[in-house]
């Protein structure tokens, strides 16, 4: 172990840090048993694929031109990704206390962790999803992947940023995480994930715009069949929003970090 | 070397803040021996959590120019639900220690068998203890903090633990924070008592312990 660690030293011990809680919180969560991690990726895509199914069956989209299967997967890979992230990282002090009596092991490191986790499962996921569904020919392949890849990209920076703030406000108050089931049960409906922004009249618009997932969700989307919808977004909007908000975050995951009370 | 310049520790109670630490001064250097004894709830594991830097002061300034490790042979710092050899793999990852080279030792020491390959949360009290320790040797610190529980295993164990510590390594730093005015007597140097919040130092280890005893000064 170095003393007064240089930037390059810092740095290794980061990686190696990272390295270390991201395997540990992988086999605590999923185990060595059975297909271990591949549940990592195999839980979000069963929930994917139900949704689909769900929403072919009964038609949720009818009257329209849009292709239903990568609407259902870009829809609710989007939901995954901006509602499990902040699920992550409530509470994730108790579990992890123990491990904080490693001077290396700091609040930012876990959340880190559990982010890069959560984030892959479902990206992987999503991917996964993508190759299947298009080598079986339900749906074509992405008109724009540069697009999708934009939008996906930006709907993480929006997930993590919510997460940092949600997991560090729920550090300092447990209503934070009592409030956040009820408050996602909401978000679903006006999310972006069951319509596109162009069904809606235009009050609607407006009002579902305040919210980032919706114009992440639109660029998604556009990088998939862009072609047959007119798609409603603002890219500047979307990083205003999300500097503020990972700026709160930070702010108050540092602030909780020096105030950690172990056991 | 360690040093605490004016460090102080509160924590938020109901309705305002408790003061556990009030403005300490404490220089240790590298092969010391320390005590610190006190009463419970005189801030003991607060001063070992300050010590490893696992919580930060409230005010006041820490310089750590020696590694230190985490409270030895504590549980807490591992976890239930993994193997102990996933600990170990844990512990050497977040050091950035090669695991093979410890692998023999722990397994001899530990004396687990086949229960190296179980979850922790199945282990008995004894068989987690000498895990513990087991684990905390692999990493050479500098300074080893050690909190109470050394005490814990049957007079086998601490034999293995004292020939590992004091014996193999009496050429590092140790700081012992506990009651047990005897056991502290027996391996340090230097001994503190923490009291109302502040550290008191003394000439002689004796004194340290009647203070302890009594409250006052003799």
């Amino acid at each position: 172990m170095r003393l007064n660690p240089s930037l390059r030293s810092s740095l290794s011990i980061q990686k190696r840090v990272l390295h270390a809680l991201l395997m540990r919180e992988a086999l605590t969560r999923y185990g060595r048993h059975n297909i271990g991690f591949l549940w990592l990726f195999i839980e979000p895509m069963l929930f994917t694929i139900g949704i689909t199914i769900f929403w072919t069956v009964t038609k949720a989209i009818h009257g329209s031109e849009l292709p239903i299967v990568p609407f259902a997967i870009t829809g609710y890979s989007s939901v995954l990704l901006w509602r499990n992230m902040p699920a992550r990282l409530m509470g994730a002090v108790p579990p992890n206390a123990g491990l904080m009596h490693h001077r290396n092991v700091r609040l930012i490191d876990i959340y880190v962790s559990r982010i890069i986790l959560e984030a892959g499962g479902v990206t992987i996921s999503f991917v996964f999803l993508t190759v299947l569904f298009v080598a079986i020919e339900w749906m074509t392949w992405p008109e724009d992947i540069l697009g999708v890849v934009l939008g996906w990209l930006l709907l993480n920076w929006f997930g993590w940023s919510l997460a940092f703030l949600l997991g560090s406000l729920s550090e300092r108050s447990e209503v934070v995480d009592k409030l956040w089931h009820p408050v996602t049960y909401f978000l679903f409906p006006v999310s972006g994930a069951a319509f596109i922004v162009d069904a809606l009249p235009e009050v609607g618009r407006t009002i579902v715009l305040t919210l980032p997932m919706v114009h992440c969700t639109e660029i998604i989307r556009e990088g998939f069949f862009g072609s047959v919808f007119e798609p409603h977004y603002s890219i500047p909007y979307v990083v205003a929003f999300c500097s503020v908000l990972s700026a709160a975050g930070l702010m108050n995951t540092a602030y909780v970090s020096r105030r950690i009370v172990l056991e | 070397m360690i040093c605490f310049r004016s460090v102080s520790k509160r924590y938020p109670v109901k309705g305002g803040s408790n003061l556990v630490l009030d403005s300490i001064d404490l220089v240790i250097n590298r092969g010391e021996k320390v005590g610190i004894i006190g009463r419970n709830g005189a801030g003991k594991s607060t001063t070992i959590r300050l010590l490893s830097g696992a919580e930060l002061p409230t005010s006041g300034e820490i310089d750590r120019l020696m590694s230190v490790s985490w409270p030895l042979a504590f549980g807490g710092a591992f976890q239930s639900a993994l193997t102990g050899r996933d600990n170990l793999r844990l512990i050497c990852r977040l050091y950035g220690q090669e695991i093979n080279e410890s692998l023999a030792f722990v397994q001899e020491f530990a004396e687990l068998g086949r229960y190296f390959d179980e979850p922790v949360k199945t282990y008995s009290s004894g068989m987690r203890a000498r895990l513990a320790f087991a684990i905390s040797m692999v990493i050479e610190f500098d300074c080893f903090l050690i909190d109470e529980v050394v005490a814990v295993g049957d007079s086998r164990f601490h034999e293995k633990c004292h020939t590992e510590l004091f014996e193999k390594r009496s050429d590092r730093c140790f700081i012992i924070v506990s009651h047990d005015t005897a056991y502290i007597k027996a391996h340090c140097d230097n001994v503190y008592v923490l009291k109302s919040g502040k550290l008191h130092r003394f000439e002689h280890p004796q004194q340290a312990i009647d203070f302890h005893n009594h409250g006052e000064y003799l």
